[in-house]
């Protein structure tokens, strides 16, 4: 099987080899890489198009092992397996349960919080989070982004979202 | 010469630039065949009136140095109802509570038959229709550029550069101070509390910072907006609002990880799915909406010309007065 995937690299020396490994170690063999230099994501990422052929092992195991890795799988084979969506939370996220606000999400089976990022100054003051959620369509987006919010104002939580971007 | 005669109600920040601009514009204004002579001016202390033309500069000075423009016991109100004059120019204080001194002021005047322009949104976020219908009614102009984006232009922008177009949304930051409090946060990382008290020393924020960090003031703004270009009759009441009171310096790095800065963005949109709220947002670093300091800028997306984009100073005496100005030179070419 011929696979295509779309990445989304930090501006960090070393992170194209780091994203080969796991797709080398799978056993797969690597047909072209193309590392978009010049097109930056909003967040400064670097897309890169990696097109591997393979035998043995994994698709699955593959992603697993970027996304440890703290690299954006954004495609695979242009299906886009993420419409995603970051927001940011303030108040008294930890106090509150961050974890159950998560598990709200992830439970819902369509949709995932890929990432989340806590900044706490002191106890007993608002901390901030931002929350990446990713879904496989943008209704599906939609409806976990309302099901933060409604999560979100059951616990005071200011959540601020993005604004539309035009197409 | 066509000669127009207006009075200037409330002699504040914006009253005040009105007459310089006035004065600074003479020329210009004489080469369009106009002669503008301001007949009354007045604030809390009373009225100075005279029919031949206020000397401008005397009265800014008189002002300074006295507190008051006032030569006579006259009020706003005897100045309204029984000078004679065509333009009332009312740049009183905004007061969302009930409109007023404003709303009166502009009702008096339509019933004497003059035209009104103002910087004052209270009366207009309170009661559009009521102004509206009584303009209307005895066929005077209604000009209200200044009371959104001070000077960046956008309600004659929509209605008569855009004339054509249908007005799909807009949206944008219509408050400086806001718009300031969040970018300094941004830049020095200090907390809102820091910055606010730095805005009250410079004059961006007021004593008492609410009607702006809380977002009554581009509520107000974005009813203006709603019921002039998308005739949604709405009021205060029906906006959706949330400050920027709960903004932390720690959301504003996390936001600028990911490339973006967060911004207190009035939104207002007619149609199935109408929407008129203020809430800060996410907004991409590169994006038009992305600007800095005191500035305003609004996004207007048209059925023909497209994403049409403006910005500039929102606020400020000569700023507001331009447009003022150019509501007053609107209607001296239409009308009088
Ligand atoms: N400043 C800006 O940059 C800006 C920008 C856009 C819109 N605006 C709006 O423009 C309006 C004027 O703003 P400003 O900055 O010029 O305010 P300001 O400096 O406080 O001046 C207000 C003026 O109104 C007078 N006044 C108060 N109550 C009055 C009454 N009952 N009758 C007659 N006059 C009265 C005051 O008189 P005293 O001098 O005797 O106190 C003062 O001269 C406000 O509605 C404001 O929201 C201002």
């Amino acid at each position: 099987m011929i696979v295509s995937m779309d990445l989304e690299l930090k501006d960090v020396p070393g992170q194209l080899v780091r994203a080969l490994i796991p797709v080398s170690e799978s056993g797969a063999n690597i047909m072209s890489v193309i590392h978009h230099h010049d097109q930056r994501t909003p967040s400064g990422a670097i897309p890169v198009q990696v097109v591997f052929q393979l035998t043995s092992g994994r698709l699955d195991e593959i992603i697993d092992n970027l996304e440890r890795n703290d690299m954006r799988v954004v495609s695979v084979n242009k299906k886009y397996r993420l419409e995603s969506v970051t927001l940011i939370l303030i108040g008294h996220i930890v106090h509150s349960g961050m974890g159950d606000t998560i598990d709200q999400i992830d439970s819902t089976g369509f949709a995932e919080v890929v990432n989340v990022s806590i900044s706490m100054p002191a106890i007993d003051e608002p901390s901030s989070a931002s929350v990446v959620i990713s879904a496989s369509d943008k209704t599906e987006l939609t409806k976990a982004v309302d099901i933060l919010k409604r999560v979100a104002a059951e616990k005071d939580l200011l959540v601020i979202e993005p604004i539309e971007i035009d197409s | 010469m066509k000669t127009v005669k207006l009075s200037i109600i409330g002699f504040g920040a914006v009253g005040q630039g009105v007459a310089r601009a006035i004065l600074q514009k003479k020329d210009y204004l004489a080469d369009m065949d106009i002669n503008l002579v301001v007949v009354a001016i007045s604030d809390r202390g009373g009225a100075c009136v005279e029919p031949d033309g206020v000397d401008l500069e005397a009265a800014i000075g008189r002002k300074k140095e006295t507190g008051s423009v006032a030569t006579s016991d006259l009020t706003s109100l005897d100045v309204i109802k029984d000078i004679d004059h065509n333009i009332v120019v009312d740049a009183t204080p905004t007061n969302i509570e009930d409109g007023e001194p404003g709303l009166t002021y502009m009702l008096e005047a339509f019933r004497h038959s003059r035209h009104v322009v103002t910087s004052n949104k209270g009366p207009l976020a309170l009661k559009y229709n009521l102004l509206c219908e009584e303009a209307k009614k005895s066929d005077l102009q209604f000009r209200f550029e200044a009371t959104v984006g001070g000077a960046m232009p956008i309600l004659n922008l929509a209605r008569e550069a855009l004339a054509g177009n249908r007005i799909i949304s807009i949206e944008g930051i219509l408050n400086g101070t806001c718009n300031y409090i969040l970018s300094r946060m941004t830049e020095e990382g200090l907390s809102y509390k820091q910055v606010l008290g730095e805005a009250q020393e410079l004059g961006i924020a007021e004593t008492d910072p609410s009607y702006d960090v809380e977002g009554i003031d581009t509520a107000c703004k974005l009813v203006i907006l709603a019921n002039s270009i998308f005739g949604m009759n709405v009021t205060y009441d029906d906006v959706d609002v949330t400050g920027i009171t709960k903004i932390t310096p720690e959301s504003l790095l996390l936001a600028g990880a990911e490339g973006m800065v967060i911004k207190l963005i009035g939104e207002v949109r007619n149609g199935d799915n109408a929407i008129i709220k203020v809430v800060p947002k996410l907004v991409p670093k590169n994006h038009p909406l992305a600007v800095g300091g005191t500035l305003n800028v609004a996004l207007l997306r048209t059925d023909l010309a497209g994403p049409i984009c403006v910005k500039g100073k929102g606020a400020g005496s000569m700023e507001t007065a331009s447009a003022v100005l150019s509501d007053i030179i609107a209607i001296c070419k239409n009308e009088c």
